[in-house]
């Protein structure tokens, strides 16, 4: 090995190393910006390095330099155009479309290197798997999430036997590459079938079990760049792969745990609409009781502690910046106010604290669901926007489909006051108990216009 | 099995039991940065691009190559931007 491959090498080390100590600096919200600004300057020693390599070796011919030139230029300015116009309410279809062109990029490398080993040809076909599945299944997710494609689940007629025969296509093909010398043909044919997969997996998982999709995907696109890094023997390829691989796995986990379903039954699909409106309850109505924004105001004013649970319906609404200006107009007045967010809330894992975070919410008002449940029998009232299922007192009891998921123990607060726009279901489908519960009042209004009803009321109340 | 797939599989595995250890330490609030900032990471497949580019020489290739560098630079400069953004906005009351 040459000095300048040793130099090469360490440098590439001093950039793996970056990236994990950004990703430890994460860990808590006063160095986490310094973290990533870490793990992008490793990141971009990691370029430069390279770059030099390609220019001391001069094996790259003009036409490539022109290609790889102008292809990084052109990605970099839609990158940064994107990041700087997305709204915070976007965010996750934006993450889920540069999740896919990661994927996307990892399977080209394998589409576009001659294998030279045994080594290279499994990791090869194992690359072009999931890199073109998560290239296909993020583009759907992030279609999904915006709009572009049906929220709901699109159930694919026999999609169980498409699976299978995929599956076993699939396998076929990695055979003919491994065992036979199969080359880029089979490697083609892998990629297309991978993609269809892709699009199989994703179209008949619900909007609200995007969360979890999402997080999934992300550690596919972590295994595929750490397949491509075997592929072609770069080592930070491999730990960055495996970093991205752990990260999307761990949250996998904890979105799978927080809605108490196992991820087999995410990925079979079927569940969750993700939009709480469809279903009108047909059932006792009646018992609900109803609150003028006038009458919640006050109750507002006279609390000592208010605990504000936020979920979907105020994600949807784009109401962060309404719910913040009426927790500040409480903590003027002297109200102890926190914000109590479930791990699910938002559409991809922590997206309500970003959501809250850009309308200015102090940090230390927000807590997740450990820190907030032991605080509720203390709480004067409970101001509930838009969250249903993860609210469900009957989550507690066997036998239904919200049955030990884990929910925020809002029915434990003194008073309840729920902010919704009907008494249309969550995506579980079924009737949240807290709305019949006496103590509970409703103020059925879109979470923007109830917002600022109470504002408005808070305000008049405190002068 | 090869000494060369044995250190690449032990630094993979060893990458693996890493991040979970980071990883596991970051709070629920911070959740989706760390999806954004991870997503910028893998964003080093364009280091792998860049290496790809040095044996590329059919006209197929290098339009495929502009397309892998167009991906991973979009994943990379976009990533890093956005997650920048996002942790800009967790900040303290002082």
């Amino acid at each position: 090995m040459s000095a300048f491959d040793t130099v090469v090498h360490l440098i590439y080390l001093a950039c793996a190393t970056a990236f994990v100590i950004g990703l430890h600096l994460m860990n808590a919200p006063s160095t986490a910006r310094r973290g990533n600004q870490v793990s992008a300057a490793g990141m971009g020693v990691a370029v430069l390095v390279t770059l030099a390599v390609l220019i001391e070796g001069r094996q790259i011919n003009a036409y490539a330099a022109w290609a790889l030139g102008l292809g990084t230029a052109g990605g970099a300015a839609a990158g940064l155009v994107a990041a700087r116009v997305v709204r915070m309410t976007a965010m996750p279809q934006l993450v889920s479309l540069f999740n896919a062109v990661g994927g996307g990029a990892a399977a080209l490398i394998a589409l576009g290197e001659r294998p030279a080993s045994t080594q290279a040809e499994v990791t090869g076909v194992l690359d072009v798997l999931i890199g073109a599945l998560t290239f296909s299944g993020s583009l759907i997710a992030s279609g999904k999430l915006a709009g572009r494609v049906p929220g709901r689940p699109v159930v694919v007629p026999y999609g169980r036997f498409a699976w299978i025969g995929l599956g076993l296509v699939a396998a076929v093909l990695a055979v003919l590459v491994v065992g036979f010398g199969g080359g880029q043909a089979a490697l083609l044919g892998a990629a297309v079938v991978a993609l269809i997969a892709g699009v199989l997996l994703t179209l008949p998982i619900g909007g609200a079990d995007m969360p979890v999709v999402i997080s999934l995907l992300n550690a596919c696109t972590g295994t595929a760049v750490a397949m491509a890094g075997f592929v072609l023997g770069s080592t930070p390829l491999i730990i960055a792969g495996a970093l991205v691989g752990a990260a999307g796995a761990i949250l996998t986990k904890l979105m799978a745990d927080a809605m108490n379903r196992p991820i087999s039954a995410i990925m079979a699909g079927g569940y969750g609409t993700g939009d709480a409106v469809a279903v009108e309850a047909g059932s006792p109505a009646a018992a609900v009781r109803e609150i003028t924004a006038d009458d919640a105001a006050i109750q507002l004013a006279y609390a000592g502690r208010v605990v504000i649970v936020p979920g979907y319906g105020l994600a949807a609404a784009q109401a962060q910046h309404e719910v913040v200006a009426l927790a500040e107009a409480l903590t003027a007045h002297g109200v102890e106010v926190s914000y109590a967010i479930h791990p699910v809330a938002g559409r991809m894992p922590g997206h309500m604290n970003v959501l809250l975070a850009e309308a200015n919410a102090p940090y230390e008002q927000l807590q997740d669901l450990e820190e907030s449940n032991p605080a509720f029998p203390r709480t004067d009232v409970a101001l509930v926007i838009g969250a249903n299922d993860v609210t469900n007192p009957a989550a507690r009891r066997a036998g239904n489909p919200v049955s030990g998921m884990p929910i925020l123990d809002v029915d434990l607060a003194r008073s309840v006051i729920v902010i919704k726009r009907s008494l249309g279901h969550g995506y579980a489908g079924i009737d949240n108990e807290l709305y019949s519960d006496p103590r509970t009042a409703m103020l059925f209004a879109d979470a923007k216009k109830g917002l600022n009803a109470l504002l408005t009321g808070v305000s008049a109340y405190a002068k | 099995m090869s000494p060369l797939l044995l250190a690449d599989l032990t630094v993979f595995t060893l990458g693996l039991l890493v991040g979970f250890e980071v990883i596991s330490k970051v709070p629920a609030t911070l959740h989706t940065p760390l999806m954004s900032g991870a997503n910028a990471i893998h964003g080093v497949v364009l280091v792998g691009v860049m290496v790809l580019a040095a044996t590329i020489s059919t006209p197929v290739g290098y339009a495929l190559l502009a397309v892998a560098a167009f991906f991973a630079a979009m994943n990379v400069a976009g990533g890093y931007v956005v997650t920048d953004r996002m942790l800009a906005m967790f900040r303290s009351r002082s």
